[in-house]
């Protein structure tokens, strides 16, 4: 442990997954991230993305080779709420309101809901949804119920978000709002952040390093260095250096594509 | 810190008047539609049997029977309360008899297991075929038929419950994980919320189930439950060919059904009208 660096908030050494109907899921997998990162795991669905993340998460249990989080193992130690947490679908409670859908966490750590208010009304307002305190989830568009759901996740002041294929289900309009949203917030309370997409534009758009999975088994098959993403801006969308990156990373995916034959 | 802006306009959008209108008749027809049939029924009913002269030993006019529920009125409502009180004790033993033990089979897959096929085996039992053996070994009459109600009530709900504790969704059980949830955390603001649309569901149908059950068994006691509920009466009166008296019994069985049915939707209206699909009004 003394060996790491200082900074290694999560540290991924040799993990294997297998589960218990004999899929390998994760394949050796190695990986360190830094604090204040932002990482995105990019890959065909099946490779292993979501199994990596909830493993990251302490949800699931490694078959074999560790997992540290901010210097604890995984899912063990370590404060509750220092890890956020977002689905693909938002994952909201359908009878709870917007205003306790983001109490959630903190009312499970027992904080009181006098307590938690200011905290909660200051989250809602940064994801933009101060008038929504008391609408219910099926009063919401799919965008609104995913910035819930971010809002939920950071109300505990979390270290570490973990994104899953958050706006994958989104209209484009939404989603390139909504990127620049999660960027912002990534700045604002200085986390770090693992972002799974299928997208190689949304990946590169948003990350300092793409992390590139292959599947069948799941393995890391490359890592793509990129410039860090502070005060992007939707221009960068069809700049020449955006093109660039995207290029250099479709090209690295399709590299992975011809390895595997599908 | 800065904000993320959502534009919307705070100018009130009035619902316009046909609108309204059109609300506002649903809510009527909901209401006229339903009684108007009935009356109309009642009123053909007394009509044909006036017109075809039918004796009132085989069919009594619907006057006869409200006559024949006045005069009898305080007897049969003696009886009427000992159904109630028969239906709703096996009802509320049903609904917490099946949500206990459902919460234990949906938390514990080895009880479900081992104590499934007991449950079963009540269930598709048919209660007539059990209820004498109840009747016999049960030294209180109402002890007796208040289990042979219970039973038929209570498999819906233990098995709505299971399903429903099962039901909540795997990535919100991830949620709760990720926070340390207590057990008890994990339950009353998961499980129990997530399983109520089916206990519901099933309370609606308990409901039902528990007054047949009770009438059911009533009939099997027979003279066996001297005197006693509207069942009773019913047989009482058929061996004495007061034909009328019978209609008048059965109009309160149906009147208790119909109570049971209107207080449960209203319950289950009351509890999941925010939130879940099957109360929410759609808008057109
Ligand atoms: N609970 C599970 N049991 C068995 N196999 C699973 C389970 N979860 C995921 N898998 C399998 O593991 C592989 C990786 O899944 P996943 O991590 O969800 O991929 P991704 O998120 O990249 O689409 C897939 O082949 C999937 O079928
Ligand atoms: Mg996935």
């Amino acid at each position: 442990m003394a060996a790491q660096p200082v900074d290694a908030l999560i540290d991924v050494r040799n993990v294997h997954k297998i589960f218990g109907n004999g899929t390998v899921a994760i394949k050796d997998m190695s990986l360190t991230i830094s604090e204040g990162e932002f990482v995105s795991f990019l890959g065909p669905s099946g490779c292993g993305k979501s199994t990596a993340l909830k493993m990251i998460a302490g949800l699931l249990s490694v078959s074999a080779g560790e997992i540290d989080v901010n210097g604890h193992p995984a899912g063990q130690g370590g404060e509750t709420g220092d890890i956020g947490y977002v689905f693909q679908d938002a994952t909201l409670m359908p009878w709870a309101n917007v205003f306790d859908n983001v109490f959630l966490p903190l009312r499970l750590q027992g904080v009181s809901r006098r307590d938690a208010t200011p905290r909660i009304t200051e989250v809602l307002a940064q994801v933009g949804l101060s008038k929504f305190h008391k609408s219910y989830p099926r009063e919401l568009s799919g965008g609104m119920k995913m910035r819930v759901s971010i809002a939920r996740a950071l109300v505990t002041n979390p270290k570490l978000l973990l994104l899953d294929e958050p706006f994958a289900a989104l209209d484009e309009i939404t989603r390139f709002k909504l990127n620049n949203d999660v960027l912002r917030l990534w700045e604002e309370n200085n986390l770090t952040v693992i972002f799974v997409t299928h997208s190689v534009f949304e990946s590169v758009y948003m990350s300092s390093r793409v992390v590139l999975m292959g599947a069948r088994p799941g393995r890391v098959i490359e890592e793509i260095e990129l410039p860090r993403a502070v005060g992007r801006t939707d221009e960068y969308r069809t700049s020449a250096e955006f093109g660039e990156h995207a290029r250099t990373v479709t090209q690295a995916l399709e590299r992975t594509m011809t390895n595997v034959d599908h | 810190m800065s904000t993320i802006e959502i534009h919307d306009e705070d100018t009130p959008v009035m619902m316009n008047a046909s609108q309204l209108q059109r609300e506002r008749r649903d809510k009527r027809m909901q209401v006229i539609m339903p009684l108007g049939a009935l009356v109309i029924a009642v009123l053909l009913w007394e009509f044909l049997v006036w017109y075809n002269e039918v004796p009132h030993y085989l069919i009594p006019a619907p006057s006869l029977i409200l006559k024949t529920l006045w005069v009898e009125g305080p007897s049969l409502l003696g009886s009427a309360w000992f159904t109630v009180k028969l239906t709703l004790m096996s009802l509320a033993l049903a609904m917490i008899g099946g949500v206990l033990l459902g919460m234990l089979f949906a938390l514990s897959r080895t009880v479900e297991m081992s104590l499934f096929p007991f449950a079963v085996i009540l269930q598709v039992t048919p209660i007539v075929a059990i209820a004498p053996l109840i009747l016999i070994y049960v030294d209180s009459t109402f002890s007796a038929l208040l289990i042979c109600a219970w039973i038929v009530a209570f498999f819906p709900i233990l098995s709505n419950t299971v399903i429903g504790i099962r039901s909540a969704d795997h990535n919100l059980r991830d949620m709760f994980s990720l926070y340390h949830a207590t057990p008890w955390q994990r339950l009353r603001f998961l499980l129990v919320p997530s399983a109520l649309p089916y206990f519901m569901a099933a309370l609606k149908i308990a409901g039902g189930l528990a007054l047949i059950g009770a009438v059911v068994a009533e009939f099997v006691a027979g003279s066996a439950g001297q005197n006693t509920g509207l069942a009773s009466r019913i047989l009482e009166s058929s061996f004495r060919n007061e034909i009328p008296k019978m209609f008048a019994a059965l109009l309160l069985v149906s009147l208790l059904g119909i109570a049971i049915f209107l207080a449960t939707s209203f319950l289950s209206k009351l509890v999941l009208g925010k939130w879940h699909e099957s109360e929410i009004k759609r808008e057109r």
